[in-house]
């Protein structure tokens, strides 16, 4: 009796876990799959290439891609230093300084959770109008960046603080000072980490629409600088499945293009923190 | 109380504490280490988070000595180790008290020079602490960093420090190798050769055989021996033969209730031989510890 309750729960647990990855993983085959059914035929170099006609039903996507990387250019050059400065500052200077750290802690966690609508209003009252850059791609990056830099930061900070002690003390020890420790022994073992915020960033990024219809706009013309208007994937592919009657099938290729995009950063940045490690390892 | 009689029973737990043991003038058959005080503690506490962990250490370690610290784990020796360096100042919640002087310099005055404290204190771990880089770029930063950019020089001085830790011949060919490539017992010389560069007065090594084999752990042991007279050693061992091999002092720890104190300090001769304490008696009979 017994050895059978054993057999029925073990066999229980592996598939009470299999349940669970499976409902992770299904939803995502299913977009996929749905996106490559409806998409595929419609996509070829052309569409990347050339510029939309008729509201997006006709035509490519080529100034909506540009907008897209430029408006993720301005939104990681912007976020990556100030994210890893900011993480560098709390795990580092703040682990004795008990209010200060806590408090900017608390502030990070509350905006990780304030919803991205929120965020483009706040960009487009300060961007757009109090700083006059107007609806523009900066505008875009920079909210965007605002939007990022919360759980770009705890990420990173959980990066530095994973680190071991010892290479911490033995620095000391050797009577390096804190900025040495910092470039030479801390930074270049905390890349992985960055690495991976920059990831978590950037696909948060890629997938904001809200924020950037009050930001960068929505006009789909090639951009001539930075401070014109843009529209990104997402708000496309918003566009022409809620606004333009028949624009189905360049939103279903739009939307494959962009999980490309993200499917091949993710391998692009795994590929660079493993040959970093490797390389460390190497060294090790 | 009298320490050396007053209870027949040996208990870790037992109320009373022991006093500090006075300082025995040096008097071994080894003419190793001036009598002259290059560390004094007086009354050095050090608490965790307001619990104290090690209580009232007061001993004076002579210049050219090599002063072995024993006793079971826990009892504060590595925090004792890590206060004459400040390292302490780098664990969240130690606070150390007390008094304690290297040479005529306040070490634990907030107006000492940090950086220039721990050149003059270097410091070797249990585990090699190498950075990933080439051998040469680990002993060069920290020269470096005080200052020296000469290349003939920072040559110079890495040559003769290799030697010194009788690594020159095993690495002069790699020296832009990996430095976490080498063996364990090299790594650790290495590290010791990266505290030398700086030309310390004092060396304080934590358990700095523990994580080697027996072959490493000789080598190592006796490059530490050959430090002898021209540093201040301080080493903390669990190795009690290791102790009576090396040291000309050994101060012995031991925790009461989960705080250390300083039970007995004295030549090696005098304390291996003829301890004057039952705690002492018990641990290095191997009967406590």
């Amino acid at each position: 009796m017994r050895s059978q309750h054993n057999h029925i729960q073990e066999l229980l647990g592996p598939l009470l876990m299999w349940g669970v990855a499976a409902m992770v993983t299904l939803p995502f085959l299913w977009i996929t799959g749905d996106l490559i059914v409806h998409g595929v035929s419609h996509l070829s170099f052309e569409f990347l290439l050339s510029p939309p006609h008729d509201a997006g039903r006709q035509g490519g996507i080529r100034p909506i891609l540009v907008s897209t990387f430029l408006i993720i250019g301005v939104c990681i050059t912007v976020a990556m230093p100030i994210g890893v400065g900011t993480a560098l500052y709390l795990s580092e200077y703040t682990r004795n300084d008990k209010v200060l750290g806590r408090l900017i802690r608390s502030s990070l966690d509350i905006l990780a959770g304030v919803p991205s609508s929120v965020f483009g209003l706040f960009g487009n009252v300060l961007f757009c109008q109090v700083l006059g850059l107007g609806f523009s791609i900066l505008s875009g990056g920079l909210t965007l960046a605002c939007m990022m830099l919360p759980i770009m930061i705890r990420t990173i900070e959980e990066g530095f603080r994973s680190l071991v002690q010892d290479q911490r003390l033995s620095a000391a020890a050797l009577g390096l000072s804190k900025y040495t420790t910092i470039r030479v022994v801390l930074l270049p073992a905390a890349i992985p980490s960055i690495v991976v915020a920059g990831i978590l960033g950037l696909g948060r990024a890629l997938a904001e629409t809200a924020a950037l219809v009050f930001t960068s706009g929505y006009v789909d013309r090639m951009p001539e600088s930075l401070l014109d208007s843009g529209r990104s994937l997402s708000v496309h592919i918003y566009d022409l499945s809620m606004n333009v009657a028949g624009g189905n099938a360049h939103a279903y290729a739009t939307a494959l293009v962009l999980l490309s995009v993200l499917l091949s950063m993710n391998v692009l940045a795994s590929r660079m923190v493993t040959r970093w490690t490797l390389h460390i390892h190497t060294l090790a | 109380m009298d320490l050396t009689h007053s209870h027949p029973r040996l208990s870790p737990d037992r109320p009373e504490k022991p006093g500090v043991h006075t300082w025995v003038p040096y008097s071994s058959k080894d003419p190793c280490c001036e009598p002259i005080a290059h560390i004094q503690a007086k009354d050095l506490s050090i608490a965790y988070h307001g619990q104290p962990a090690l209580e009232q250490v007061s001993l004076e370690i002579n210049r050219g000595c090599l002063t072995a610290l024993v006793g079971p784990s826990g009892c504060g020796k590595t925090s004792f180790l890590m206060s004459i360096n400040r390292l302490t100042d780098l664990i969240a919640g130690c606070r150390v008290s007390g008094t304690l002087h290297l040479n005529d310099m306040d070490i634990l005055s907030s107006q000492v020079d940090l950086l220039n404290l721990r050149r003059t204190v270097g410091m070797i771990f249990q585990k090699p602490t190498l950075f990933p880089f080439s051998i040469r770029h680990n002993l060069e930063l920290p020269l470096r960093e005080h200052g020296m950019r000469d290349r003939t020089r920072l040559g110079h001085t890495m040559e003769k420090t290799l030697q010194q830790v009788g690594l020159w011949d095993e690495v002069k060919d790699r020296l832009e190798h990996p430095a976490q490539a080498l063996s364990g017992g090299q790594q650790q010389r290495l590290c010791l050769a990266r505290a030398l560069m700086l030309s310390p007065d004092v060396l304080l090594l934590d358990e700095p055989c523990s994580a080697l084999d027996p072959l490493s752990s000789g080598i190592v042991e006796d490059l530490i021996v050959s430090l002898r007279d021209q540093y201040t050693v301080l080493i903390v061992t669990h190795n009690l033969a290791q102790a009576r091999r090396i040291a000309d002092h050994v101060a012995f720890f031991w925790s009461f209730h989960g705080v250390g104190r300083l039970v007995e300090y004295g030549t090696a001769q005098s304390m291996f031989d003829n301890p004057k304490h039952e705690l002492t008696t018990a641990y290095i009979s191997g009967a406590r510890g």
